[in-house]
């Protein structure tokens, strides 16, 4: 890695106030989709971003590569490109590098070089490494992110994408031609950043590998969170507080094993005067789970949507600092911010509601892997599993997956 | 909603003036994908140029309707989805919507009527200082905070469903009412917690009971007496003809009542008085 030239940084330099804009739909049926929705859902939400930040992440949208690891980069230029392909030789035998289709938009400027690669780690490498593929490819998406100066990592995942950059989120979607993309899932955002910039990287959402987070609202845990999350191997280095929800649900979700509502407890912790009134057993796994995963908690307002193959999640903070609605229509479930997004696309919803803080809404596509330990509603009571160090063991835990 | 995919991008929203059909008193606005602004423009020319009536046709998410505006004997009717901070700062129209509103809906508002026939978002009636606001089924986290009233300025609010946390919180003033009759919610406690927490003035009734760990600390809790029921059915009586209820059913079940200790729950925490 090069350290003659300056530290690649693309930053504006003030703080701007506001809010942000999110969706989400799934179509639990597994039908596809075009990113056209996803596209409508965030046009309609323009007025809470200000075109410092848009994005989308879909789900099934690679057939022709299902079984292959596909990272989205960003480069600041051909020198960052030709480190970062340096190292996928190192690590990864590439079956297909292009670049990313495009087309010109107004509005979208000063876009980095953006292309997408199909590769899987080289079975000796990673046997060597005696990582599971995973986390070998969760190895190399650090040591870019950090070491590759001017080269991100935009998604990492099977058969997914994330598509983002500084603009409004319908330009985004426009620029990246998302019409001719369909997915099962798909997760947008727009971006009105607040205390860290707005810059092509630092839009939502954030992946690690197929784990995407559209956020809106502010971590104020940021620090505790990044510097928990390095004991981990995980680097955070995008310069948006959203980047550590990504990579705490990949540590709680895929290396811990914990139930997704275990993990969104952790994440939006009641209130321990709410733990009190719990029953007991329910209390011990709640005092627990804020024992451990103490330094894990978000602090701060949130309304996120979590994308994964199989499925997608939306939660608020635990007090509702943030607006998100949900509706369900068929086989669909969609959420955002404002119920005007959700009608936009599904005008006559079979029902509409504003979910309860800290609660889950989950959708779950049928016949996929459900890569989550637990089935979906598994209430803190019915977990008779252990918590008791930080590599938790829920073996006990039925799992309907 | 206009689709543009191709050549163009998406739009929400496009921001040309909607058509506006004037039939004697009522002016007719068709808002499907028009943008707040000129919306908002076309709602104040039409009451301006002396409609009395002025009905708001596919709305979808346009903020700010009826913000701002001061008259007397005006209507707006809002068919669709009411956007965020609708009759803030409103001094005198009657808003009613045939479809759910978003966020902050009553903001500051002065004087008039709302009524929601459908759900309501978060921050409903964020320090409402005058008028009515009747909503027909369930309302968010925030509902009724600070809330405030001054002689004979009184805000009224009812809501039919459930709320969620933090209803009436901080609340200086006025008559918060919560029916839990109309709620997507049935299984669910009539309120969250945090009810009435600062509160330093105003009354709050709940169609039914509450635990007294749902409410702040600042808050008595009694069961509503047959006075408090007198002084309150007419504002019963109006909601229920604004929604099409039964004031009978609404009667049915005893109310509870809450109201600060104090009127100055601080006023000893700087300065001993």
């Amino acid at each position: 890695m090069t350290t003659a030239r300056p530290r690649y940084a693309e930053e504006a330099s003030y703080k701007i106030h506001g809010g942000c804009g999110l969706m989400g739909i799934c179509d639990e049926s597994g039908k596809l989709m075009s990113g056209e929705d996803a596209i409508l859902a965030m046009a309609v939400q323009h007025d809470r971003g200000n075109g410092l930040g848009g994005g989308f992440a879909g789900y099934g949208i690679y057939p022709e590569f299902p079984d292959h690891f596909a990272f989205h980069m960003m480069y600041h230029d051909i020198q960052a490109k030709e480190e970062a392909e340096a190292l996928f030789d190192q690590y990864f035998l590439v079956d297909l590098a292009e670049p990313m289709p495009t087309r010109p938009v107004k509005g979208i400027a000063d876009a980095p070089l953006l292309w997408r690669y199909f590769l899987n780690p080289y079975p000796n490498k990673l046997e060597e490494s005696e990582l599971s593929a995973e986390d070998y490819v969760v190895k190399a998406v650090m040591q870019i992110n950090s070491s590759v100066d001017g080269a991100f990592v935009a998604s990492s995942g099977k058969n997914m994408g994330v598509f983002k950059g500084v603009g409004y989120p319908e330009e985004i979607g426009h620029y990246f031609r998302l019409e001719e993309y369909e997915g099962h899932t798909w997760t947008g955002h727009n971006r009105f950043p607040t205390n860290t910039p707005g810059w092509w990287g630092g839009a939502h959402p954030f992946a690690l590998l197929d784990w995407t987070i559209v956020h809106n609202g502010e971590i104020s845990s940021y620090g505790i969170n990044s510097r928990y999350l390095e004991q981990f191997g995980y680097k955070c280095t995008l310069g948006t507080d959203t980047e550590v929800a990504a990579y705490l649900f990949d540590l709680m979700l895929r290396r811990h094993k914990l139930p997704m509502e275990l993990a969104c407890k952790a994440l939006a912790s009641p209130l321990w005067d709410e733990i009190d009134r719990m029953p007991e057993a329910e209390q011990a796994v709640m005092r627990s789970l804020r024992a451990v995963y103490g330094p894990g908690m978000l602090n701060g307002p949130f309304a996120i949507v979590l994308g994964f193959n199989g499925g997608m999640v939306a939660l608020n903070d635990r007090i509702k600092l943030r607006p998100l609605v949900a509706a369900r229509k068929g086989s669909i479930l969609m959420v955002a911010s404002e119920e005007s997004a959700i009608r936009a696309v599904i005008p006559e919803p079979d029902s509409i509601w504003m979910p309860k803080a800290g609660e889950p809404t989950v959708a779950r596509v049928q016949g996929m892997e459900w890569p989550i330990h637990g089935d979906l509603h598994l209430s803190p009571s019915d977990i008779s599993c252990a918590v008791t160090g930080t590599e938790v063991s829920c073996d006990t835990v039925e799992v309907n997956a | 909603m206009p689709r543009q995919m191709a050549p163009g991008v998406t739009e929400g929203y496009l921001k040309v003036a909607p058509t506006v059909v004037r039939d004697g008193d009522t002016a007719t606005i068709d808002a499907t994908g028009i943008y707040y602004r000129q919306l908002n423009e076309a709602i104040r020319g039409a009451i301006a140029e002396g409609a009395t009536r002025v009905v708001l046709n596919n709305v979808n998410g346009q903020r700010y309707i009826g913000t701002g505006v001061k008259a007397k004997g005006v209507t707006i009717e809002v068919h669709g989805t009411a956007g965020n901070d609708m009759a803030m700062f409103m001094d005198g129209p009657t808003i009613e919507v045939f479809g759910a509103a978003q966020d902050g809906v009553g903001n500051t508002m002065n004087a008039g009527k709302v009524i929601v026939h459908g759900d309501a978002g978060d921050v409903l009636g964020y320090g409402m200082r005058g008028g009515a606001v009747y909503v027909k089924g369930d309302v968010g986290y925030r509902v009724g905070i600070h809330m405030k009233a001054y002689e004979s300025l009184i805000p009224i609010m009812v809501c039919g469903g459930n709320a969620r946390d933090f209803f009436g919180e901080y609340m200086a003033g006025g008559i918060l009412v919560l029916l839990g009759m109309n709620t997507q919610f049935a299984e669910q406690p009539l309120v969250g917690s945090f009810v009435g927490a600062g509160m330093h003035g105003g009354v709050i009734y709940l169609r039914g009971t509450v635990e007294s760990w749902q409410c702040g600390k600042e808050v008595g809790i009694t069961e509503a007496t047959e006075e408090d029921m007198a002084a309150l059915k007419p504002t019963l009586a109006d909601y229920c003809d604004a929604q099409g209820m039964d004031l009978a059913e609404v009667l049915s079940v005893p109310f509870t009542k809450l109201a600060p200790f104090s009127h100055r729950p601080y006023g000893k925490m700087y300065a001993p008085m």
